[in-house]
C-alpha cells in the first residue's frame, strides 16, 4: 500500500473537485467532495475511454411513468452526486463509481481519508 | 462554455494508436447561433450579400436542435481555451484530435445550414463564404487536413457552379450534402450538381443532419430528440433507394457516395429488400440493368460513427461478413461531437488486422485518393 497526498483539505471543498493526470503511471485520478464526503475516481471513462472525471457534475433524473398532462412525475435525485463524461454524457455515481445506465460497467474507485491537512489516497502496490 | 477545473495534465491517448488513422469527419464549422459563426460569415460573404446577412439573416425550415445539455453537440472538454467554438480553432483540433491520435488525415465537413435555406442564392452565398474560409483557415494551414465542398445542393446550378470555382483545388476532396433534403437525391433536379462533381471525379458526401421541411422521421414528428438522434437512419434509407431506383448509376457509373454519420448495420437489409422488390416490380423501373444490391455495392461506401455497438461482439462480425469484410467502412470521430468516436476504441479489437487496417484508414486513403 502506497499512501499519496493528493491534496490539502481546504484543497477541495464541497462540489470541488481535483484531478491529478498521470497519477504514479497510472490514468490519472479525480478527488472529488461529494457534500463533505471525498470519493476518488480514475480518470478513465469505462465506456470509451474519455477523461471522465473532467466531465459535468449533475443528479439523476427519475420518472416512474410517462408524465401526463396533470402530473409530470419527474424527480431530480442527488444534484451534485453524478458525474457525466465530457465525451458521450454517461452518468456515474461518484460514490460507489457505478454506471447509471449500464449496471456492468463501473469506474475504478480508490479508498481516500484525511489525515491531518492531507487528503490521502492509498494506492495497491 | 468551459468547466474551470484543476486539471494538470491532458489525459488524452498517451498510448499512442499503432494503427494509422484517418478520420473522415471532423467539423470545422457549424449552424449553431454564435457570435464567432456570424464573424467567420461576414468576413467571407461576398460584399453584396453583406447588407442581406446583417438584415435578414438563415432562413430555414423548423424542426431539428441539439439537446441543451450539450451546448454545439459538442464533447463539454471540447471548447478550446481560446473561447471559440468546438471545432473552429487550429491548434486546439491539432492538439486534441490529430496529434492526439497520431493521425494521417482528417477530412473536414462543415455543417452550415447552406442547402436548408429558403433564399437559394443566400444559402449558395453561405456556403461559398464557408469554402473560402475552409481554404483560409485549415487547408493552407494544415497539410494533414483535406475538406469537403459546402454547397447549396437544393439548387443544382447553383450547386455545380460552386464545384466547378473550386473542382481544381485539389484540398478539396469531395461534395458535402446533407441527409434530410426536400427530395430523394435520386430525382433528376439533383443530376447536374453530380455531373459537376464527376468532372473533378469528387465523390458526393451525405452527412447526417438537415431540414428539408419535412417531418423528422418517416412516420411524422416524434416527441423526443432520441427519436430524431436514431432516426435518421430512415433518411439515408430513403437516400440509397432512390440513387439507386431513378438510376442515378446507369446514367453516372463512376459516380461514389459515401454516407457519413449514418450508420451502417440497416445497408444490407435495406439491400435485400431491394432485391426482392426488384424482382417483382423489374418493369417499373427497366432502365435498371442490374440488382439493386449490385448498385450499391458498387457506388456507396460508409463511415463508422456513430458505430454499430451489438450486444454480442459475434453480431458485430457477422455484420462485417455480410458487408464485404468491411471494405467500404471508413472510420470517422466525428469530432468535436458528443457521440465521438476514439480511434482507439472504436473498432472491436477482435476483427482481424487486416480488417481493422482497412476500415481504421487504408479504405479513406484510397477512395479520398491520399498518399
Amino acid at each position: 500500500m502506497t499512501r499519496v497526498v493528493i491534496a490539502k483539505v481546504w484543497e477541495i471543498p464541497p462540489g470541488g473537485r481535483k484531478i491529478v493526470v498521470p497519477f504514479r503511471g497510472r490514468a490519472g485520478i479525480g478527488v472529488f467532495n461529494v457534500n463533505g464526503r471525498l470519493y476518488a475516481l480514475r480518470n478513465i471513462c469505462p465506456h470509451k475511454r474519455g477523461p471522465l472525471c473532467t466531465g459535468e457534475l449533475t443528479g439523476q433524473i427519475a420518472a416512474d411513468a410517462p408524465p401526463s398532462a396533470y402530473d409530470s412525475d419527474l424527480k431530480v435525485n442527488g444534484e451534485g452526486e453524478v458525474l457525466r463524461c465530457p465525451w458521450h454524457q454517461w452518468p456515474f455515481e461518484i460514490a460507489t463509481g457505478r454506471c447509471l445506465v449500464d449496471p456492468e460497467v463501473r469506474v475504478k474507485t480508490y479508498p481516500v481519508r484525511i489525515d491531518g491537512n492531507d487528503i490521502v489516497v492509498d494506492l495497491d502496490d | 462554455m468551459t468547466l474551470q477545473l484543476d486539471v494538470t495534465e491532458q489525459p488524452q491517448s498517451t498510448a499512442k494508436t499503432k494503427l494509422a488513422v484517418i478520420d473522415t469527419d471532423i467539423h470545422n464549422y457549424d449552424v449553431y447561433d454564435d457570435p464567432v459563426f456570424n464573424d467567420i460569415i461576414t468576413k467571407y460573404l461576398a460584399t453584396e450579400w453583406q447588407e442581406y446577412h446583417k438584415m435578414i439573416g438563415m432562413r430555414g425550415h423548423y424542426g431539428g436542435g441539439y439537446p441543451r445539455a450539450q451546448p454545439n453537440a459538442a464533447r463539454t472538454d471540447a471548447w478550446p481555451p481560446s473561447g471559440r467554438p468546438p471545432g473552429t480553432d487550429l491548434d486546439f483540433m491539432r492538439e486534441q484530435l490529430l496529434d492526439a491520435f497520431d493521425m494521417d488525415y482528417g477530412i473536414l465537413n462543415p455543417l452550415a445550414g447552406a442547402g436548408g435555406q429558403v433564399n437559394r442564392e443566400y444559402g449558395a452565398q453561405l456556403a461559398r463564404a464557408i469554402n473560402e474560409y475552409q481554404i483560409a483557415e485549415w487547408l493552407e494551414l494544415e497539410p494533414r487536413l483535406r475538406a469537403s465542398i459546402l454547397v447549396n445542393y437544393e439548387d443544382a446550378d447553383l450547386a455545380a457552379e460552386e464545384i466547378h470555382r473550386l473542382g481544381d483545388n485539389k484540398g478539396f476532396v469531395q461534395v458535402i450534402l446533407v441527409a434530410r433534403t426536400q427530395e430523394p437525391l435520386g430525382r433528376r433536379k439533383y443530376w447536374k450538381m453530380y455531373e459537376a462533381a464527376l468532372e473533378y471525379d469528387l465523390p458526393i458526401g451525405i452527412h447526417f443532419g438537415g431540414l428539408g421541411g419535412h417531418p423528422l422521421t418517416a412516420g411524422g414528428w416524434p416527441s423526443y430528440y432520441i427519436e430524431d438522434h436514431c432516426g435518421m437512419a430512415q433518411a439515408f434509407q430513403a437516400q440509397v433507394a432512390s440513387l439507386v431506383c431513378e438510376g442515378v448509376f446507369e446514367h453516372f457509373p463512376e459516380l461514389r457516395i459515401v454516407i457519413i454519420e449514418g450508420g451502417f448495420a440497416w445497408m444490407p437489409s435495406l439491400a435485400w429488400r431491394l432485391d426482392q422488390s426488384w424482382k417483382r416490380l423489374r418493369a417499373e423501373t427497366p432502365y435498371l440493368k442490374k440488382a439493386p444490391s449490385e448498385y450499391i455495392q458498387e457506388h456507396f461506401w460508409l463511415s463508422t460513427q456513430p458505430m454499430e455497438e451489438p450486444r454480442h461482439q459475434a453480431h458485430f462480425e457477422q455484420l462485417l461478413e455480410q458487408m464485404d469484410g468491411g471494405r467500404r467502412l471508413m472510420f470517422a470521430t466525428d469530432y468535436p461531437h458528443w457521440d465521438f468516436d476514439s480511434p482507439d476504441r472504436a473498432v472491436p479489437t477482435t476483427l482481424p488486422l487486416e480488417t481493422r487496417r482497412n476500415i481504421m484508414a487504408e479504405n479513406a486513403r484510397q477512395f479520398y485518393k491520399l498518399a
